[in-house]
C-alpha cells in the first residue's frame, strides 16, 4: 500500500500541491485526475522521489521513502516501476536493451535469465516481434507498450504510470488501459495513475482523486464519480459534449 | 557564482554512489569511439592545413638573408606543440565534442531518460557524464598527439612543395633545439582542456529546462563556455608551468 500525507509543495511564491493525503490499495488501480496545471505530475514526482515536498510523507507499505535513509530509499526505488509520459525509452538502445536496462543495471542475474524475463516482459505487452528495433524506430503507443514491459521488468511491487495515454488515438488508448489494469490484477500491483482522459477515468478507475488548483476536491470511484456535487469536478467531467449530451 | 557553485556540486556527484566497475568499462569504450574515434577526421583536416599555413606564413614574414631556413622548422615545430596542436584541437573540439554531449543530455533531460535512471535508483549524473568526462581525458591526448604530427607533416608538405624550404632544412629544423618538456605540457594541457570541455559541456545539457530551444540554447552555451575556460586554463597553465 501507499499512503501520501499531506504533501505540500511550491515553487517560489507558488504553491503547486496543498496537503494532499491519500492512500493507494494493493491491486488496485488509482488515477489521479484533474487539468492541466493542477499539480498531477508533481504529486507524481513528490512520490517517486523525482521532487521533494517541502512537507508531508510518502509512505509504502510502512516505509517512509522521503526521510527514509539511502538503503529504504534503494530497496523502495527497485519495487518501483514507472511509465513515463513519452515513454522514455533510451535513444541508443533496442526495445529489447530498454527493457532488459534494470536487469543488468540493478540484479547479478544470469545473462540467459536476464534475456528470459525481458522476452517475457515484451511478449506481454505484445511486442515481442520489435526486439530489435530502435525506439526511433515505433509508434508512440508501442512506445508506451516498451515502457510497461520496462517498469514490470523488476516485478514491481508499485507501479506509475503518468498520462499513458496522452498523444494516442482512442482504440491504442483503450489498448494501453487495459494492459494497465490486467498487469495490476495479474501481479496484484499498486499501481497509480496520472491521467485526464476520460475513457481512462471510466475504464480503469477503481480509485479515483480528483486536484484542483493543487488541491484534492475529491476521492471516490468511476461508478460514483458522476453523482459527485463538486461543481469543479463535474465542470471537469463534463467538459466533453459527448458526456454533456448524455448527461442531458 | 551561483552556477559555479552548482558546477562543482555536480562535479561531486559524478563520483557519489557510482555504479559497478564493469558497467563503466564498456560506457567508456563507446564514448572513446563517439568523442575519440568519431572526431579524428576534423581533428587531422584542421591540423594538417594550420600546419601549412603557419610555415607558409612564417616563411612570408623571414624575408632577412641573416635568418637560416630551419628556423621556419623551428617555429611551426614550437607553437604546434605548445600551442596549436593542444588549444586550437581542443577549441575545434569543444565544438564538436562540447555541443554533441551537452544536446545529448539536454534531450535526454526533456524526454524524461534521466528521469527513468534516477527513477531506478542509478546516479544518473555518474552514469553518463563520467564515462563522457574519462573518455575525453584518454582520447583529447591522443588526438592533440595525432595533431602536432600532421600540423607539423602539414608544414612540410606546404613548405617543401612550394619551395620554401628543402625537406633537409625542414628536418634540421625540427631537430634543432627541441626541448622534451613542450611535449609533456602539451599534454598535461589537453587532459586539462579534455576535463574542462566535458564537464562544462555536461553540466549544461544535465540541467537543461524546457524543450527544443533550450536543448540548442545549452548547446550553445556549452561551447561558448568550453572555449572561454580552455584559453583561459590555457593562460593559467602557461604561466604556470612554463
Amino acid at each position: 500500500m501507499i499512503e501520501i500525507k499531506n504533501i505540500q509543495k511550491t515553487f517560489g511564491e507558488r504553491t503547486i500541491l496543498s496537503g494532499i493525503s491519500g492512500k493507494f490499495l494493493p491491486g488496485d488501480t488509482s488515477l489521479i485526475i484533474g487539468g492541466s496545471g493542477t499539480g498531477k505530475s508533481v504529486l507524481l514526482k513528490c512520490m517517486i522521489g523525482l521532487i521533494k515536498p517541502e512537507e508531508g510523507q510518502v509512505l509504502y507499505d510502512g516505509r517512509d521513502f522521503l526521510t527514509g535513509d539511502e538503503d529504504t530509499q534503494k530497496a523502495i526505488r527497485r519495487e518501483m516501476g514507472v511509465l513515463f509520459q513519452g515513454g522514455a525509452l533510451f535513444d541508443s538502445k533496442t526495445v529489447l536493451e530498454n527493457v532488459r536496462f534494470p536487469l543488468d543495471m540493478l540484479t547479478n542475474m544470469p545473462t540467459s535469465e536476464k534475456m528470459e524475463r525481458a522476452q517475457f516482459c515484451l511478449q506481454r505487452v505484445g511486442l515481442e516481434n520489435a526486439a530489435d528495433r530502435m525506439p526511433s524506430e515505433i509508434s508512440g503507443g508501442m512506445k508506451k507498450r516498451v515502457g510497461i514491459a520496462r517498469a514490470i521488468v523488476m516485478n514491481p511491487k508499485y507501479l506509475f504510470c503518468d498520462e499513458p495515454n496522452s498523444g494516442l488515438d482512442p482504440l491504442t488508448s483503450i489498448k494501453i488501459d487495459e494492459l494497465i489494469r490486467e498487469i495490476t490484477d495479474e501481479f496484484k500491483i499498486t499501481t497509480v495513475v496520472i491521467t485526464h482522459d476520460m475513457n481512462s477515468m471510466m475504464e480503469i478507475g477503481e480509485k479515483i482523486m480528483f486536484l484542483y488548483q493543487g488541491k484534492k476536491m475529491w476521492e471516490g470511484s468511476s461508478s460514483t464519480i458522476t453523482q459527485s456535487k463538486v461543481a469543479e469536478l463535474n465542470e471537469f467531467i463534463y467538459a466533453n459534449k459527448l458526456l454533456r449530451d448524455t448527461k442531458a | 557564482m551561483h552556477h559555479l557553485g552548482r558546477y562543482f556540486i555536480f562535479l561531486g556527484s559524478l563520483f557519489r554512489n557510482r555504479e559497478k566497475m564493469g558497467v563503466y568499462s564498456k560506457l567508456v569504450l563507446d564514448e572513446c569511439i563517439q568523442i575519440g574515434i568519431n572526431s579524428v577526421f576534423i581533428v587531422s583536416i584542421v591540423s594538417t592545413f594550420i600546419g601549412a599555413v603557419t610555415c607558409v606564413q612564417t616563411a612570408y614574414n623571414l624575408v632577412s638573408p641573416l635568418v637560416p631556413l630551419t628556423i621556419i622548422a623551428v617555429i611551426v615545430r614550437d607553437s604546434t606543440i605548445l600551442e596549436l596542436a593542444p588549444t586550437i584541437t581542443c577549441v575545434v573540439l569543444s565544438g564538436k565534442v562540447g555541443s554533441n554531449i551537452a544536446g545529448g543530455l539536454g534531450t535526454m533531460r526533456i524526454t524524461e531518460q534521466i528521469d527513468a535512471l534516477e527513477v531506478m535508483g542509478i546516479n544518473s549524473s555518474s552514469y553518463l557524464v563520467l564515462p563522457k568526462v574519462l573518455a575525453s581525458m584518454i582520447t583529447f591526448p591522443m588526438l592533440v598527439i595525432l595533431a602536432g604530427f600532421l600540423s607539423i607533416y602539414g608544414g612540410y608538405i606546404a613548405g617543401t612543395a612550394a619551395d620554401i624550404i628543402t625537406p633537409e632544412d625542414y628536418i634540421s629544423g625540427l631537430r634543432s633545439d627541441f626541448k622534451p618538456f613542450s611535449i609533456t605540457f602539451a599534454l598535461i594541457k589537453s587532459v586539462v582542456f579534455a576535463f574542462l570541455i566535458s564537464t562544462i559541456s555536461s553540466f549544461k545539457g544535465y540541467y537543461t529546462a524546457g524543450g527544443a530551444l533550450e536543448v540548442g540554447q545549452a548547446s550553445t552555451a556549452a561551447v561558448t563556455n568550453s572555449c572561454i575556460a580552455v584559453l583561459a586554463a590555457d593562460f593559467l597553465l602557461a604561466q604556470l608551468l612554463l
